[in-house]
């Protein structure tokens, strides 16, 4: 199979005359790294990888030796539909490895691979889908708040609008490159907008999002307009989130159906949940793992703050939607809190984790919290035992630090490389004085 | 007569007695494979002369190979396929992987006397280089594919899933049989990786062209116009 795969990439390179092969791969923080080789060279890198220096790349860097050896995944190839067709262009993702040929430790890809490798040899597969919000803006000038393009909200259809023309410029580039799109509308706050993925296996929609993210950026700088996936850029309004669609299939079966369940959820699929649910708190420095994160998830913006599952309540983590014409396919649960800021390789490596363990030990799902939490005080949700999501970077990390569930799906690399890093970040941010206190205590202190 | 001197590959790799007896007696040298890696492994300098695949024992084992055999760079033809009669339905959409086949128990004489003539014609069955269907060309030599003369650029799966559905036009197919046709046994991940696929290639096609791909409800999918419609 590979080496067809290999000959088929080497033809369309030759009869297409694509003039340089982009390897992309991804770092620990989910930044998209790349770098270029010409035609003649890829059979060698198909082969036998090409080989560079891993130490400036973020979370690579290790005591001893630093080279690595990227390996182009065939699977990937795609020739780029933008630029110039006279002189195409294409990429390929890498899986990163040792030099001795071993799966690199700090290669976000390779370590969700590994976590998708458990649920492989029980026979299941994961699909899932992200709805991606994101916002545009009027390129930034420095010290100012980010501006808006339009005013619009929700569902508006916007006459002549520049973001409108703009989402669908970036859905026909998505389109072309193999990332169907299944629904786009503008968003809730002004110049908010949110294009929800086709579900895909969990490894492809990992790589969809990070094409996703490049396309996004690249079709608005393109009209001189900027894009963002910061989850909360602008106080007082919605933040940006990455509700993610998760389902999983045993053959043709949806493992998480059942006709004769009141909810339609098998044992699976409510051990997955509870799975999520228990640790959900262990994993949000992964699925939220900026500073801004947290300003997101925050009561009275349809973010989720408790840790809590629902039906149709959308202030809970977890929802179950229901299926249209109760589609036994199309059963699935929807994990709210992650932002599109994330690392998807290691978001999606720990919602797996969590899900899983769930599933193995057979944990017991809560009950249903129908009720808008939002409304509740501490104590009647103490009562419901619902805890709230981590209220800040520094919090989840706390939590993070304390899991092996967290440690084992990341790997010991990568789990402390991030809390370090992350660390940093926070104690930065904790040594900022923000307008907020100049605002409210610099004259009346 | 004096046999053909080139090697021939046997698959699977303990052939039955019988097939045994009857290559050595009509002077052919043979070499027997468990997969297709053995094929890349044991090929001869003069490269293989032909293949002997038995569905007999394993046949998820026997179509693969075929299958691998198929693919290669160079293809490893002629490909004689021994069934037996109980498997004789498992043919069916799989006329490309094989260029004649062999009821078992066979009868040594007849056995001979196709492997003969297959070796004679030697090569093989002529199939057409490019494959086209209203605006969609694909060229089977060089793995490109286009629509209205643009290219289209495609995975190596979705090449694969547009060439079996272009070859087939006006049949409707259901997503195992995609499945087991267009990915092989070795694949596994279920019916949805099919729907996964098409809704990619419908994308690529572009508004247009995506009705070149029709859903046929609760079945699964069929390439261009009905042909009873």
């Amino acid at each position: 199979m590979n080496e067809q795969q290999r000959n088929y990439v080497l033809h369309t390179v030759e009869e297409r005359g694509v003039r340089l092969v982009r390897l992309w791969f991804t770092d620990v923080l989910g930044n998209l790294k790349s770098f270029a080789i010409s035609p003649a060279e890829l059979e060698n890198a198909l082969e036998d990888g090409m080989t560079f220096d891993g130490s400036s790349i973020d979370g690579f860097s290790r005591v001893q030796e630093s080279d690595v050896l990227a390996i182009p995944d065939p699977n990937t190839f795609e020739v780029l539909p933008w630029g110039d067709t006279k002189a195409a262009e294409a990429r390929v993702f890498c899986d990163i490895h040792n030099l001795d040929g071993t799966p690199f430790e700090g290669d976000p890809r390779q370590v969700l691979r590994r976590n998708l490798a458990a649920a492989r040899a029980m026979g299941l597969t994961f699909f899932v889908a992200p709805d991606m919000e994101f916002f545009y803006f009027a390129p930034p000038v420095r010290g100012q708040l980010p501006e808006p393009l339009d005013e619009a909200g929700f569902f508006d259809l916007t006459a002549s609008d520049v973001s409108g023309s703009l989402r669908k410029q970036t859905i026909r580039t998505l389109e072309a490159m193999g990332i169907p799109v299944e629904y786009s509308f503008h968003e809730d706050a002004p110049s908010q907008h949110e294009i929800d993925l086709r579900h895909n296996d969990v490894l492809s929609m990992a790589d969809s999002i990070m094409t996703f993210r490049l396309v996004v950026k690249e079709v608005a700088a393109s009209q001189g307009v900027y894009a963002s996936f910061m989850p909360k850029p602008h106080e007082g309004v919605q933040g940006s989130g990455m509700h993610v669609h998760l389902s999983l299939f045993n053959g043709e079966d949806n493992a998480f159906y059942s006709a004769d369940d009141d909810y339609n959820l098998s044992p699976i699929a409510k051990h997955f949940m509870a799975g999520l649910l228990r640790h959900a708190a262990e994993i949000t420095a992964v699925t939220n793992q900026t500073v801004n994160s947290y300003k997101r998830l925050v009561p009275g913006f349809e973010a989720p703050v408790h840790i809590s599952w629902a039906r149709n309540n959308r202030s809970g983590l977890i929802r179950v939607p229901i299926p249209k014409k109760g589609n036994p396919l199309a059963t699935r649960i929807e994990y709210r809190s992650p932002d599109p800021a994330c690392n998807p390789y290691l978001a999606f490596s720990v919602l797996l984790a969590a899900g899983m363990r769930g599933v193995q030990e057979q944990y017991e799902l809560p009950a249903e919290a129908d009720a808008n939490l939002f409304q509740m005080d501490d104590a009647q949700l103490a009562k419901l035992g619902i805890d709230q999501i981590p209220t800040s970077l520094g919090d989840a990390l706390r939590v993070m630090e304390g899991s092996s569930l967290v440690a084992e799906a990341l790997g010991e690399h990568i789990f402390e490389w991030f809390l370090r890093n992350k660390r940093n970040e926070w104690r930065a941010y904790k040594a900022h004085v923000s307008s907020f206190e100049h605002d409210r205590y610099l004259r009346s202190l | 007569m004096s046999a053909p001197a080139e090697m021939l590959a046997v698959f699977p790799d303990s052939p039955a007695p019988d097939l045994v007896r009857t290559l050595d007696l009509a002077g052919y040298r043979w070499k027997a494979v468990a997969g297709a890696d053995d094929v890349a492994r044991n090929e001869p300098a003069a490269g293989w002369a032909g293949a002997i695949v038995s569905t007999d024992t394993d046949g998820e084992g026997a179509w693969a190979l075929c299958r691998a055999l198929r693919k290669r760079d160079l293809p490893v033809a002629p490909l004689l396929l021994l069934v037996g009669g109980g498997q004789l339905a498992e043919l069916a959409l799989r006329d490309e992987l094989f260029d004649d086949f062999c009821l078992t128990p066979f009868h040594p004489i007849e056995l001979e006397a196709r492997l003969r003539h297959l070796l004679w014609k030697g090569g093989g069955g002529v199939k057409p280089d490019v494959v086209e269907y209203s605006a969609l060309a694909l060229n089977v030599e060089t793995y490109q594919a286009s629509i209205e003369g643009r290219p289209l650029d495609l995975t190596y799966m979705e090449y694969e899933l547009l060439k079996f559905l272009a070859q087939n036009p006006g049949k409707v197919f259901t997503r195992e049989l995609l499945l087991s046709r267009v990915w092989g046994y070795e694949y596994y991940g279920g019916a949805r990786t099919v729907d996964v696929h098409i809704r990619r290639l419908r994308a690529k096609l572009g508004e247009e062209h995506q009705n070149l791909i029709q859903t046929v409800r609760s079945v699964g999918y069929r390439f261009g116009q009905s042909r009873w419609g």
